[in-house]
């Protein structure tokens, strides 16, 4: 029920967000568009932990605000070789282990590494990631360790706890 | 305190400006790494630089231009989406060469792999 209430929480803001025009007209039509989208995605039986998952809020975006640091360290090294006079890149495939167990924490944490300049992942299979790096000598499997673990963090954090009760 | 007011009115579009022009510079450096990169893989590599910095800086630099809080909500809705978007559509790409067997440049010498086998 927690669930519905957080998708119908997000898709109301969304939509008030987007239109700007309260009038009762559009808020009746507001209402409607929202119950069908709940209706639909019910349907499609995506109204669980990982397609709702607003109950994470706080750790996920403090998560966010660490990635985005990451993210714009990260940058630097790329802006630098793609300016650089020569090429002064050393592109490696990395295999990477993942304490990460639901596909939620595995989805975050696969698309952080993308997110970041310079490493891609490329396959996951099970909780073994292959990756994809610009600098060899920057992506060693410890340098993902933190990410790593702030990703299980975020979205796996209580789930033991969760999954008890 | 309404001197502070100001001030703040006074460099705000500049500030919003300088923003913008920094996110474009980081696209336009994106794009050089597009073109100068050996291969398809790097080449995913200097695409994401427009897609994390130069699309933040860019919409920063609008959402302190904006005339009103509306268009800063709709400029931080595209923001999640592109970040929750762009990784994903990479990861695909990325796959999908991989699993057609695309073989990689890889080392500090950037030795071409001889991918006419594959196609063969």
């Amino acid at each position: 029920m927690g669930y519905f209430a957080g998708l119908i929480f997000v898709l109301a803001a969304l939509w008030l967000g987007l239109s700007g025009i309260y009038k009762p007209l559009l808020l009746i039509l507001a209402g409607i568009s929202i119950l069908i989208s709940v209706v639909l995605a019910s349907r499609l039986e995506t109204v669980d932990r990982e397609g709702s998952p607003y109950g994470r809020t706080i750790p996920i975006l403090s998560y966010w605000a660490w990635l985005l640091v990451e993210i714009f360290k990260a940058n630097w090294p790329v802006i630098k070789a793609c300016v650089s006079a020569n090429l002064n890149i050393n592109p490696a495939f990395v295999r990477v282990k993942t304490r990460c167990e639901s596909d939620l924490a595995k989805t975050i944490f696969a698309n952080s590494i993308t997110l970041t300049p310079g490493t891609v992942t490329v396959e996951v299979e099970g909780d073994k990631l292959l990756i994809h790096a610009l600098f060899e000598e920057a992506a060693t499997p410890a340098s993902f360790d933190e990410m790593d673990h702030r990703s299980y963090r975020a979205a796996d954090g209580k789930r033991k706890e969760e999954l008890a009760a | 305190m309404s001197e502070l007011l100001d001030i703040l009115l006074l460099i705000k579009p500049w500030v919003g400006g300088i923003l913008c022009v920094i996110g474009a510079l980081l696209a336009l450096i994106g794009s050089i790494g597009v073109l100068r990169f050996p291969d398809f893989f790097t080449r995913l590599h200097a695409a994401s630089i427009t897609d994390t910095s130069a699309v933040t800086l860019g919409l920063l630099g609008m959402a302190i231009l904006a005339p009103n809080w509306l268009v800063v909500f709709k400029l931080a809705a595209i923001w999640l989406f592109i970040f929750l978007t762009s990784p994903t559509g990479s990861h695909a790409l990325a796959n999908a060469a991989h699993t057609a067997g695309l073989q990689p440049v890889l080392g500090r010498d950037l030795k071409r792999p001889d991918n006419r086998e594959e196609e063969a």
